[in-house]
């Protein structure tokens, strides 16, 4: 069998596997936030956590419970791992006070970027206790956030728009547990470790030593794909055996990667009451997805032609195919996780990657996040379109307006902002010159990658950028904090602004949003907006390396 | 602006609660569990698919080595040495990789214009545990002499240490390199004696 038969009937199992899943599981998450009654266990926690889950919240409040939430959780991070040294389970892991504030921050905003490589950086203590737990719960806040922005528009009346606390609970033990806990034993059973054990160095055939890693890895690593997370338990993340030690778990990691995502239109189709909407983003996404993937596999299969056959960052196990396919994924969602280095790849391949950063992650994008950033690229698509052929601009029959289309065009403005002021002064002023290991355009291309990794809350990175030093550390915390929570707020503000309005009748008028024309628009206002949003600057990166 | 500010305070102190909650489930109750079934089902794959030697470990099957000596196959070259207490690829592209490639190739005497892609390359982990049959074969006439064996007899045991791809299509056909080493050291001990 060839490559080329192997790489293509790997994708076709992947997307068969997604395509019998994304139906019950969307439905089955459509029911979870519409369900009136609550589980015992439900019930309980709410009891703890003392909210009644009866009462309703105004987007305000939602905003403010998603960012006391996420600020508790930055500052109780933060703490244990600057105090790992006398927690439990120790072992002489360490990090200065910068990396740890990255480092917090980076696992709340779901971007799990690392400045610090995770066999000495972290303890297994901190690993378990602290950043699993924020890999279960950043996604289940990109998540509630969705569901939120998906009632302002199914409803047709009021002002609320769901409880956060009680969408977050719901989220996290009727789909993100469950999920998680199947995909922990596959991965288990698969020959990812799960032990307490600590390193022990042992004496090889050839009379070399070799230390052993141990750690809770198969639960880790189960929550690390499904909430598209990506923070490695070690430094080589994915890449590393005792994460993915063959090719059955890099299948089940990238399904894991893509599957939330990929049934979320499902559900907001199913909640809004017209399937025919979900069908319309999962088409947005599945086509960008695939495009990406196109452009990535190409690139890279043209590049193993030669003498190196592109293996360089790659492992024997999967080859040049499965490794394009997870770099795609891996930056097509908010994950981040890497099972090969992207640094190393060909100029457009690596290129590739940090473009579909660059879209803003909507194919299919985070756990959440990629469902919101869709349906804000779907209003910017419904307004351009409107503004064409002279139609009111209206999604669902509700109509995008002023104050709409403001919220809209800052979401939208967010990410390149950060993205391009701190490339630009880092490049310029110059502040990360020093820390490049490429010169020339490839290096323009770590730098730009790092902060677009970070604004995007992805975390993979062009790992020869040494990003461990108090200056990139704090400045890619900010690109992950504001790159996180501005949209979130100003995409609650959006479901408020659209939930006080009544849901307009379908007229002649009406630009449909649910036709193939509709997803061709919807892909093209998408790959424009970041095209000229980016091409200057990929211009003098990927481009320009390409070309010399 | 105060009512945001109070209930921004309120809502805090259910998300502490909240935090510190779902701490007891995820991070401890959701890893145990996990842990338990490795016990119960998968007590090998969970230590890490270590393989002993006369009742001391030697490594581990997922995990590749650094092989010295002529009798010995040998893996990719590694950005971290094979050191296991570090994990990590090279990163290097462009010319730099290059250069790289033609030190690596010098250092293991290779012909970079003919020798096997994963000869010169280093993997992304640093420890990949597998080469190229292609690689394999092309250290059989070294190991054998080395060894005092005939060349077909080493050959004949790389060609029964190749794994094709899983299930038939997932991944590249491989060999492994600590599986083929013990079953070179077996035979040496069988001619030996």
């Amino acid at each position: 069998m060839s490559d080329t038969v192997s790489g293509l009937l790997t994708i076709a199992v992947l997307v068969a596997a997604l395509a019998a899943v994304h139906v019950p599981l969307g439905s089955w998450m459509a029911k979870v936030f519409t369900d009136t009654r609550h589980w015992r266990v439900e019930r309980l926690v709410y009891r703890l956590v003392r909210v009644d889950p009866a009462s309703e919240q105004r987007w305000v409040t939602y905003a403010v419970a998603v960012l006391a939430f996420s600020v508790v959780g930055i500052v109780l991070l933060f703490l244990l791992i600057v105090f790992q040294s006398v927690l439990p389970l120790a072992r002489g892991a360490s990090m200065n006070v910068d990396t740890a504030v990255n480092t917090a921050v980076s696992f709340v905003t779901n971007t799990n970027w690392q400045s610090y490589a995770g066999e000495a950086g972290t303890s297994p203590f901190v690993q378990t206790v602290g950043l699993t737990v924020q890999n279960f719960v950043s996604p289940a806040v990109g998540l509630a956030v969705a569901i939120a922005l998906v009632r302002g528009l199914a409803r047709s009346s009021g002002t609320d728009l769901g409880n956060f606390w009680v969408d977050l609970v719901r989220g996290l033990f009727r789909v993100i547990v469950p999920l998680a806990l199947v995909g922990a034993v596959v991965l288990l059973l698969g020959g990812v470790i799960q032990n307490l054990t600590a390193p022990t160095t042992v004496t090889t055939l050839s009379g070399g030593h070799q230390v052993l890693q141990g750690g809770l890895v198969a639960s880790q690593e189960a929550i690390k794909e499904l909430g598209t997370n990506g923070g490695g338990y070690f430094n080589a993340n994915s890449a590393h055996p005792f994460e993915n030690p063959n090719a059955v778990t890099n299948l089940v990691e990238v399904f894991l990667l893509l599957v939330i995502p990929f049934s979320l239109p499902r559900t907001y189709g199913v909640m809004v009451g017209d399937r025919r909407q979900g069908w319309t983003v999962l088409g947005f996404m599945a086509s960008l997805w695939a495009l990406m993937l196109t452009a990535v596999t190409w690139s890279e299969v043209h590049a193993a032609a030669g003498p190196l056959g592109a293996l360089e960052g790659k492992e024997v196990r999967f080859g040049v195919w499965p490794s394009a396919l997870f770099a795609t994924s891996t930056t097509a969602t908010s994950t981040g996780a890497v099972n090969s280095m992207h640094e190393s790849f060909s100029a457009l391949g690596g290129g590739g990657a940090l473009f579909s950063m660059m879209l803003g992650e909507l194919s299919p994008g985070g756990v959440g996040t990629g469902l919101y950033s869709a349906l804000v690229v779907a209003i910017l698509t419904v307004f351009i379109a409107g503004l064409m052929v002279g139609r009111t601009p209206e999604l669902l029959g509700k109509q995008i307006g002023r104050r709409e289309i403001t919220l809209t065009a800052l979401t939208v403005l967010v990410m390149p902002l950060l993205v391009l002021v701190f490339t630009g002064i880092g490049i310029v002023a110059p502040l990360v010159t020093s820390q490049m290991l490429a010169t020339g355009p490839h290096g323009l291309t770590e730098v730009m990658y790092a902060y677009t990794s970070a604004a995007n809350n992805n975390g993979s990175a062009f790992a020869g950028f040494s990003a461990d030093t108090p200056y990139t550390n704090l400045t890619l915390a900010l690109c992950m904090f504001v790159g996180r929570f501005a949209p979130i707020v100003l995409v609650l503000a959006l479901a408020g602004s659209l939930v006080a309005q009544r849901r307009r009748p379908v007229t002649a008028g009406t630009l449909p949003t649910h036709s193939p024309t509709f997803v061709g628009l919807f892909v093209g206002v998408a790959v424009v907006v970041g095209g000229l949003t980016f091409f200057p600057a990929l211009a003098l990166g990927p481009l320009a390396e390409a070309l010399s | 602006m105060t009512s945001t500010l109070s209930s921004f305070v309120k809502q805090s102190w259910a998300g502490l609660r909240a935090m510190l909650v779902l701490t007891v489930l995820l991070g401890v109750l959701y890893p145990a569990v996990v842990w338990g079934v490795g016990q119960a089902v998968a007590r090998d794959q969970a230590a890490g698919s270590l393989v002993s030697v006369d009742g001391s470990v030697v490594g581990s099957y997922l995990v590749g080595q650094q092989w010295t000596g002529a009798q010995w196959f040998w893996g990719r070259p590694s950005a971290s040495g094979y050191a296991g207490d570090t994990s990590g690829g090279s990163n290097l592209s462009g010319t730099a990789l290059t250069d790289e490639v033609a030190r690596r190739a010098s250092t293991a005497r290779l012909d970079p214009a003919t020798a096997p892609a994963d000869a010169l390359t280093a993997s992304g982990s640093g420890l990949d545990p597998h080469v190229s049959q292609a690689y394999a074969v092309s250290q059989v006439p070294r190991v054998a002499a080395a060894r005092g064996l005939a060349e077909s007899q080493v050959a004949a045991l790389v060609d029964a240490h190749v794994q094709g791809r899983v299930a038939g299509f997932l991944g590249q056909p491989r060999v492994n390199v600590l599986e083929l080493n013990l079953a070179l050291a077996a035979l040496s001990g069988r001619s030996a004696g």
